[in-house]
């Protein structure tokens, strides 16, 4: 389990985050909400162990981050930041090979199964052959989503949970990618026993395929727990300042489904 | 994407659109082989020319008063300052293509965190101080260049990234010159002819003894470079998925910084500067064979030995029986024809 209590961080006088706890167990897929500026990203580079918390901790399976080393943390999490910067000329192979990297003992045939099969689970295996500048920015999303892939499910060699940690893995995709990419993410879970967090901003995304959601409002946790329960007009109003109208999915009536007004 | 779509037939198509040639392996072959008949090539050239088919019987003895002469020729003057520039311009060019991926710029070169302004300092501060014997002169260089980037590195490791270390190079790189500029002020007739010849950079220095010295260590501190091309390619991802994959990220930035330095110092204090090499080799192999370090690496190195011998024939052959300065060759050959590069490029 990957755990984070209480954690607290002001940058420039600023409270940041601001006790705030959160669990990621094995199998579930967990959604962050908040507006722009409430603390998800931070939230998201302290539970990758690439920030330190001025407060509170995080650990993973009992054991605090940062006595973890940088390489160990590698073959147990995979992370895929938000904005791509990539402009070298690679090919889509070869990046999504590197999610590899953390396992030096794992053979090339190995590698090669393990790309086969996130290429296809990323839905990009008809760009095997292409370089990654000349794809489109929703195409170079799903190749990098490719890639933590094979970071993922090349940890299942390693003894504890195993997270996979997305900061808005759909923002440039189409809706029918976007569909496609968090299903693939709780078919993860559920099949591979991975821990998911995901960013994101469409609600009723999140909603749709989120056990938990966790809610974040000025680098608070406004709520915590199943989408039916936490989406309510009264936390939407204090996450993103807007009315919003909370009525069950006409389809799925477990489901809530969240207009804006 | 939970489903399946066409399965792979063949899922590693990297370079199989062209011809077997195109592959990695291939150009780097290719490229081996074009090397070792252009150091034949610049051996048997010169003043005195040695002929080619008589290279091979050459270097184990000599049987007539021609071939005696030959002989002495070769092993003596030819052969060292042919495995020197090579040498040389390997080093240069793997030393580019690291700070490139450090950088993650393709324009990025040694010079920028000071060690060729650093070691020409030393340089110049030795002709014009110590009098400028080689054996004054090669570790002023070396230690002003070490100086130069260990400052650089350490004043700019305060700023997050590599903004800091850029920002900290580009003042030292001008201190440097400032000083550079002043020695050559206070320099005598004779201090400035030295001075202006280490700054146009020559291989005239190449012996056997020298290589005995420098290519172990090149070969070393290069295989040490090489060795973090995992690294060097995540780098490219950016420094976040970098750190993601499991590379310590610090480490391996102050490991890279250190050995460009170790590898780039000694031969900048033996050769003076020779521009153009480190920049544009890593990025010529770039573009033709993609940006993984794993082939960049490798194909630079023999990339940048056949760009430097070149330019060192070129230099020997031009105005018999004098020579040009390389430094001078590099820049007057690859600049027109990285422009011209860049002008295929658009359309």
């Amino acid at each position: 389990m990957l755990l984070a209590e209480n954690l607290f961080i002001e940058r420039q006088g600023k409270l940041v985050l601001d006790d705030v706890s959160l669990s990621l167990s094995a199998g579930e897929v967990v959604g962050v909400l908040g507006a722009n500026g409430a603390g998800k990203s931070t939230l998201l580079a302290m539970l990758a162990g690439e920030l330190a918390p001025q407060r509170g901790r995080v650990s993973v399976d009992g054991t605090p981050l940062d006595r973890l080393d940088n390489a160990h943390l590698a073959r147990q999490r995979a992370v895929l930041p938000q904005s791509p910067s990539l402009s070298f000329n690679l090919g889509v192979c070869e990046v999504v090979a590197m999610g590899a990297y953390p396992f030096p003992e794992l053979s090339t045939f190995d590698v090669e199964q393990l790309m086969i099969r996130a290429l296809a689970l990323a839905d990009v295996s008809h760009l095997a052959g292409r370089r990654y500048p000349q794809l489109s920015g929703g195409e170079a999303q799903r190749v990098q989503f490719a890639r933590v892939l094979v970071q993922v499910l090349a940890a299942r060699q390693s003894r504890g949970g195993r997270f996979l940690l997305l900061d808005e893995p759909t923002a440039s995709l189409d809706p029918k990618h976007q569909q496609a990419l968090l299903a693939c993410a709780r078919q993860l879970a559920r099949d591979e026993r991975i821990g998911v967090l995901v960013i994101l901003h469409d609600v009723n995304l999140a909603a749709a395929w989120c056990d938990r959601l966790a809610l974040l409002a000025q680098g608070k946790l406004v709520g915590c727990g199943d989408p039916a329960s936490v989406l309510t007009p009264a936390t939407l109003a204090a996450v993103y300042g807007v009315e919003a109208e909370v009525i069950p999915h006409p389809r799925d009536s477990n489901r809530p489904l969240v207009l804006f007004n | 994407m939970s489903s399946v779509t066409s399965p792979l037939s063949s899922p590693l198509p990297a370079a199989s659109k062209t011809s077997r040639w195109r592959t990695p392996a291939g150009v780097l072959g290719l490229l081996s082989a074009l090397l070792i008949a252009l150091m034949l090539l610049s051996a048997s050239s010169g003043a005195l020319h040695i002929p080619l088919t008589e290279l091979p019987g050459l270097l184990f003895s000599a049987s007539g008063p021609d071939e005696t002469l030959w002989r002495s020729v070769l092993i003596d003057v030819r052969l060292p300052r042919v495995l020197f520039a090579a040498l040389a311009g390997a080093a240069l060019a793997l030393s580019g293509a690291a700070m490139q991926a450090l950088f993650r710029n393709p324009l990025a070169e040694p010079g920028l965190i000071g060690i060729s302004a650093g070691g020409a300092l030393g340089a110049v501060g030795a002709i014009v101080l110590g009098g400028g014997s080689f054996l004054v002169l090669a570790p002023s260089a070396f230690v002003g260049s070490l100086v130069a980037t260990v400052a650089a590195y350490h004043l700019g490791r305060r700023y997050p990234g590599m903004a800091g270390l850029l920002l900290a190079g580009v003042a030292i790189n001008a201190i440097c010159g400032a000083l550079v500029g002043l020695f050559t002020y206070l320099a005598d007739d004779n201090q400035l002819r030295s001075l202006t010849f280490w700054n146009m950079g020559s291989l005239a220095g190449a012996s056997w003894p020298l290589l005995a010295g420098l290519a172990p260590w090149t070969l070393v501190v290069g295989a040490l470079i090489a060795r973090d091309w995992r690294a060097m390619n995540a780098l490219l991802l950016g420094e976040r998925e970098a750190l993601h994959l499991g590379f310590p990220l610090k480490a391996v930035r102050r490991r890279l910084i250190l050995l460009t330095a170790l590898l780039v110092g000694p031969l900048v204090a033996a050769t003076g500067a020779i521009g153009f090499v480190g920049l544009v080799v890593p990025h010529l192999v770039r573009l033709a064979l993609g940006a993984d370090h794993r082939w960049l690496l490798p194909t630079s190195v023999v990339a940048g030995a056949i760009a430097l011998t070149l330019a060192d024939w070129l230099a020997r052959i031009a105005v018999i029986p004098a020579e040009l300065p390389i430094g001078i060759v590099t820049s007057l050959v690859g600049g027109p024809f990285f422009l011209w590069l860049l002008a295929q490029r658009r359309h």
